[in-house]
């Protein structure tokens, strides 16, 4: 063992091969944030490499708001225009929440193809995996909100509370989103296969999104339905931006909006730190 | 003096277990494992797929909690110090264990920057490993479209940004060309002359006997043998003769006459002319090639090698590998 000799150092790859193995410098582990950053910085390189990933964030949003305002209009508000006063600020949730999905999916890919192994083996702050993973998402919403507005804006949507009533229904929809960000991770971490989360995943958004106050105003619905819609976080977070969007918006819808946010992130972020540590 | 003696040798483990268990159902993935390892040497898992080897070392590495038994790495017991563990050890999977998307020189710096290298340290380091591992021309390329042996190589660089003491290698060669195959095998070598523990399992004998100190033959979740490799084939027998026959009606008569006169045990191949018998003595070949001659069995062709790991079961256990499934 102890004799240096026994490995023949014959070419310069060898002697190169000796010294990058011998150097034994052994920096300080990373800080918590410096290892999301890690992270983060390789979530923005997968969207270099992988553009098409972006697709959910812009095309999406696009087709969502043409096909909802065009089809709906005319029947539900009698305009289009009438309409889409109404519907922008819901469908704006709709997607974005939808959209939050992702996060499970990356996950799940991670956990299948082995990678998630050698981070779970690095002496690190763990969840800055997943931290760094969901503040690129952050990025990622605010890009599908800012081409939504865009978009909006060209097509008649006429926000009363200005720009600044926009930019709290945007903080709004970040905050929400980063905390139903933690529901798809826990599923990515029981779900096998992406095929399956992506149903589970399906399964529960399609309801929240659509047995909402996102296209319709719920006292038309029966009152059974308008129970759910009431109670449902969606509701509460299409209130909150509608209401800021337009200039409108109280502390209490506010305070509702926050207190979901932290009562899902409460559950879900810690549920999924667990499962994290103690995948088999 | 005897109590100074046995302190001496725990403090020189790398990896020190005894009556590992892991259960999947009812299933015993793994059954009793008990397992010392000496700082600064190879040892070698050989065995089947299916055997437990893999799910061993994620118990040994903190993935998998483990059902029974007891661990510790360098002195730290598994299930309640696995920070510290982790701070020692690093693992080279049998899957991908990088980003697939990223290229290979972005993937060693994220891997630097997670080990605490500076932004800067961290790019230097990776060049320095992507030449030394031959990765040179192949940094700005994304993993998918890396070769099997290039990838096997990032990966164990990937695990020695900073030089761990202890290093897990999963079947770090299966599946590779014979030249990739050798580099590996290069590179663990100048791992271990640098000072780190090697654990690896390999389904081949010779891989085995190439790198490890000791290997240890595991079965069904249950080391069946263990030992040098010298010790281990000495108990095999240190090579196989592989026969056969001109004509497949006189591979009865064949095997009789060398069970009687050579006191061999001999094992019939599925080739209906073929048969091997495992030798103590190389020299015992020619005279079983001799015995044949006498016999007026003509043989059409023969070759005397290393055991297979077949064989190698075969030998321990009386039965062949079977896959087992999960």
């Amino acid at each position: 063992m102890t004799n240096t000799n026994k490995t023949n150092v014959q070419s310069g790859t060898d002697k190169q091969l000796r010294e990058a193995i011998a150097s034994t410098d052994r920096p300080a582990k990373p800080n918590p944030l410096s290892s999301s950053l890690t992270f983060a910085s390789r979530a923005l390189l997968r969207i270099k490499h992988v553009p098409e990933q972006l697709f959910d964030v812009t095309v999406f949003p696009v087709i969502f708001l043409l096909m909802f305002t065009y089809l709906f209009g005319g029947a539900i508000a009698g305009s289009t225009s009438e309409y889409l006063q109404f519907l922008l600020p819901g469908i704006l949730v709709m997607t974005v929440s939808q959209i939050t999905m992702y996060t499970g999916v990356d996950l799940n890919n991670d956990i299948t193809k082995g990678v998630f192994d050698r981070f779970r083996t690095l002496p690190i702050w763990l969840p800055s995996a997943l931290v760094g993973a969901l503040l690129v998402d952050t990025v990622r919403y605010t890009m599908a909100a800012t081409i939504m507005m865009v978009l909006g804006l060209i097509l008649g949507f006429r926000p009363e509370g200005g720009l600044a009533g926009v930019l709290g229904a945007l903080i709004l929809l970040l905050i929400f989103s980063f905390s139903l960000s933690w529901v798809w991770t826990t599923l990515g971490l029981i779900m096998r296969s992406e095929k399956s989360l992506m149903m589970a995943s399906m399964m529960v958004i399609f309801p929240l999104t659509f047995v909402s106050n996102v296209f319709v105003d719920p006292e038309t619905l029966p009152s059974w339905l308008q129970g759910f819609v009431d109670i449902n976080p969606i509701s509460l977070l299409v209130t909150g931006v509608r209401g800021s969007m337009h200039g409108a918006v109280t502390w209490e819808q506010v305070g509702w909006i926050l207190l979901a946010s932290a009562i899902i992130t409460a559950i879900f972020a810690p549920l999924t730190m667990y499962m994290y540590r103690n995948k088999k | 003096m005897n109590d100074n003696a046995s302190k001496q040798s725990t403090s020189n483990l790398a990896v020190e277990a005894k009556g590992l268990v892991k259960l999947f159902g009812e299933h015993r993935a793994v059954d009793g494992v008990d397992l010392s390892i000496q700082k600064g040497t190879v040892y070698g898992f050989l065995g089947p797929n299916g055997a437990g080897k893999t799910t061993t070392i994620r118990m040994l590495s903190t993935l998998l909690p483990i059902d029974g038994g007891t661990a510790t790495i360098f002195g730290h017991d598994l299930a309640t110090e696995k920070k510290a563990v982790r701070s020692r050890i690093s693992v080279t999977g049998q899957n991908a264990s990088l980003d697939e998307d990223l290229t290979g020189i972005e993937n060693l710096v994220m891997m630097a920057r997670l080990m605490g290298y500076s932004r800067k340290q961290a790019k230097a380091r990776a060049k320095e490993l992507l030449s030394a591992f031959g990765l040179e021309e192949a940094k700005k390329r994304q993993l998918k479209k890396y070769s099997g042996g290039m990838r096997r190589r990032i990966d164990i660089a990937a695990s020695i940004v900073v030089t761990p003491d202890l290093l897990f290698l999963d079947e770090p060669t299966t599946g590779l060309d014979p030249r990739s195959r050798s580099q590996v095998w290069n590179i663990v070598r100048t791992l271990v002359s640098e000072g780190t523990t090697v654990l690896l399992t390999t389904q081949y004998l010779d891989e085995a006997d190439q790198l490890a100190d000791r290997i240890g033959v595991i079965h069904q979740g249950r080391i069946i043998a263990e030992g040098t490799s010298a010790e281990l084939k000495a108990s095999v027998g240190s090579g196989t003769l592989h026969v056969r026959l001109v004509e497949s009606n006189n591979r009865q008569r064949a095997i009789e006459l060398l069970e009687t006169k050579l006191k061999a045990s001999v094992q019939r191949a599925s080739d209906p002319a073929g048969f091997s018998t495992q030798l103590t003595d190389p020299g015992l070949a020619a005279e079983t090639l001799g015995e044949l001659a006498q016999a007026n069995i003509s043989v059409s062709d023969f070759s005397f090698g290393q055991p297979s790991l077949d064989e190698v079961f075969l030998t321990i256990t009386g039965q062949p590998v079977e896959e087992e499934t999960r």
